[in-house]
């Protein structure tokens, strides 16, 4: 017994070892921090994106290279993780608004796009967002707009009508609501014509108002429950991205029909890939980047999320088309001509503190009541 | 044993919250399509994808590896300590010793994670490393919260045990040291093993305090199944918690079986003893 415990421990101190004693010389290392599930990964005999990279790496490069890849479940978290110095990472993928915030506040360094040529690729309603007016710091990876999401064998087909259906007090009781404050307030100043960037008070107390004419008719507040609640039928009406709309399709029972359609005024997103300042492998990153632009893997990333991507490789190619088919290209790719404007426009930004607190208030005041 | 109607249907409330959730991942993840809600046919394609999804199984070889190492480290160190406290002789220096050990116990798990990681790097700032955290910073955390259960179940060993049985050992001329391993340490041996595998099951299941202290290139499975949320978790996870809870209820059937049979051994040994006793006199 004691020698089998010895032995054991031995075994295990080796293994601890040889596991974080990679760092040898004539390997590179290049540390990536994703979303959860937002690269092809090889599952489902899909592409594998890393692996690929690291293949294609030693062969272009003749050198051998291993990459770190973690993953994060949501913009905090990954903008805490990266603040407190901790951990550095080459590259990151944050949303709009918090690559505002990070590039306000010194955590992102502007990339040097000679290492990126395939930024071209890039359309040019992708460009000059508001959140990196002088395109310094980011590349775009997707893109998403919020949609409607209908079981059309309970809903009147009639009724799918802009934001007016989640209103709709003949499906009391089978609608569902973002649960997050600020997601559920813009379904109302969408619906209202507000300003979902608004500093004055008097326009969240509206949208308080219109939310709460609505909470009777609620089934509940949800967030990623939403996928089973329409998927298994038990909800007919909820808003989501139309990314996350085929994931539903893919699932929904027998009974349940589940259509999508875009209201005028909506929220868009857009996700892309940034290089921070505590980055160790600047270069490198910029490669990577560089290939994640390239034909194969972006078509790939694109099937495998299933949200838009802003890369013409992609959304020109005619195989990504035939995968897809032609009623999901048409959702996905809406042929929005002026992006760039809706987009500034109707985009989530960052509230200042006074604001973010006050909605914070008023969610309470709702969810409460 | 006859069970009231009323007690039976308690009984039954109480089982079907414990397990009914398991069962519903574990019938799910038998099912062919990606969804929670529709049951549309036995496959085992998820378990295939699982076995295939190489970043995936890193998480797991990972997490095994931290979830041995701290077992080990802790279950040594705490034994250790155990001992030391049983030996104190002021009664007040060890009630002081079993509060201290339990303070990290009773402490939530999210304010041992934030205090562990601001420690780490505070102290790698203070060595100019850029990036402090890693495994090592991991591997401490765990074993810094697997401690007192370790402790917990060893010290109560030493309590039960004869203490003239140590110095018996040393009466025949065992030195103290050997007296400890070979007397000592199999008295006490259900202790050690079920600390230790309260330790590994700890350190395996552990999200919170490994979320903060996580470093580059080094995430859990509970940490990867976590970050998931932006799009739906997949089947294959349901897959993978199947495989993990048959190999959890394994370890715990083990550890109560040990348990009970070393508590036999011991019981019988205690009577022949005590036979032999009457008999001499």
């Amino acid at each position: 017994m004691k020698k089998l415990v010895s032995l054991l421990v031995v075994c295990a101190l080796v293994c601890a070892v040889l596991l974080t004693g990679c760092g040898k010389k004539d390997t590179l290392t290049l540390n990536v921090y994703n979303w959860g599930e937002y690269i092809s990964d090889g599952s489902e005999d899909s592409f594998d994106t890393i692996r690929e990279f690291e293949k294609w790496y030693e062969a272009t490069y003749g050198q051998k290279l291993k990459v770190n890849y973690d993953t994060y479940a949501s913009n905090e978290d990954m903008y805490n993780k990266l603040s407190t110095g901790a951990v550095s990472y080459d590259v990151v993928v944050p949303s709009d608004y918090m690559i505002a915030r990070m590039a306000a506040e010194g955590m992102l360094q502007p990339l040097d796009f000679g290492n990126i040529p395939n930024y071209e690729y890039i359309d040019e309603s992708f460009r000059g967002l508001y959140y990196d007016p002088d395109n310094l710091y980011s590349v775009p990876y997707t893109y998403g707009v919020v949609g409607i999401i209908y079981n059309a064998n309970v809903v009147d087909e009639a009724d799918a009508q802009d934001w007016d259906l989640m209103w709709n007090s003949k499906y009391a009781g089978n609608i569902v609501q973002f649960n997050n404050s600020r997601d559920a307030f813009a379904t109302a100043q969408y619906k209202l014509g507000l300003d979902v960037n608004s500093t004055d008070r008097a326009d969240w107390d509206a949208a308080l108002a219109e939310l709460k004419t609505q909470a009777p008719l609620v089934k509940s507040y949800v967030m990623d429950e939403i996928y089973n609640m329409m998927e298994s039928g038990e909800a007919a009406v909820g808003a989501y991205y139309a990314g996350d709309y085929f994931t539903m399709i893919d699932a929904q029972a027998d009974s349940v029909d589940l259509q999508f359609y875009y209201p005028e005024r909506t929220n868009y997103f857009v996700d892309a890939m940034c290089i921070p300042s505590s980055a160790q492998h600047k270069e490198l990153a910029e490669i990577f980047i560089n290939y994640m632009l390239s034909e194969e893997p972006a078509i790939a990333n694109a099937e495998f999320i299933y949200y838009a991507s802003p890369n013409s490789l992609v959304y020109d190619s005619e195989d990504y088309a035939e995968e897809l088919g032609e009623e999901t290209m048409q959702i996905l790719y809406p042929g929005i001509e002026n992006f760039s404007e809706l987009y500034n426009e109707f985009a989530y930004r960052n509230l200042d503190s006074a604001t973010l607190d006050y909605l914070n208030t008023l969610w309470e005041e709702l969810k409460i009541a | 044993m006859k069970m009231k109607p009323l007690a039976r249907f308690y009984t039954a409330l109480v089982m079907i919250f414990l397990f009914a959730p398991i069962a519903i991942l574990l019938v799910f993840s038998f099912n062919e399509a990606k969804s929670l809600s529709v049951f549309s046919g036995f496959s085992l394609y998820w378990y295939r994808e699982l076995f295939r999804d190489s970043d995936t199984l890193g998480a797991v070889r990972n997490t095994l590896v931290l979830a041995v190492s701290a077992s080990l480290i802790s279950t040594a160190m705490g034994t250790a300590a155990a001992v030391g406290i049983h030996k104190l002789r002021s009664k007040y220096l060890r009630t002081l010793m079993d509060t201290v050990t339990n303070i990290p116990m009773i402490n939530p798990d999210i304010i041992t994670g934030i205090s562990l990681m601001l420690m780490f790097v505070f102290v790698g700032r203070l060595f100019g490393a850029a990036t402090s955290l890693s495994f090592w910073t991991m591997l401490i955390a765990h074993v810094t919260f697997c401690l007192p259960y370790v402790i917990l179940q060893v010290l109560p060993k030493l309590q039960q045990m004869d203490k003239s049985l140590p110095e018996a050992a040393m009466d025949l001329g065992c030195t103290p040291l050997r007296a400890f391993f070979k007397v000592e340490v199999p008295e006490i041996l259900p202790g050690i093993v079920t600390g230790l595998i309260m330790a590994f099951t700890l350190s395996l299941d552990d999200f919170v305090i490994s979320y903060f202290t996580a470093g580059n290139g080094f995430q859990t499975l509970p940490i990867r199944i976590y970050n998931m949320t932006k799009k739906t978790v997949t089947p294959k996870m349901y897959a993978l918690a199947t495989i993990i809870f048959f190999v959890i209820l394994a370890l715990l059937l083990l550890s109560n079986l040990t348990d009970s049979e070393s508590a036999e051994t011991v019981r019988k040994a205690r009577e022949k003893r005590k036979a032999k006793k009457e008999k001499n006199t």
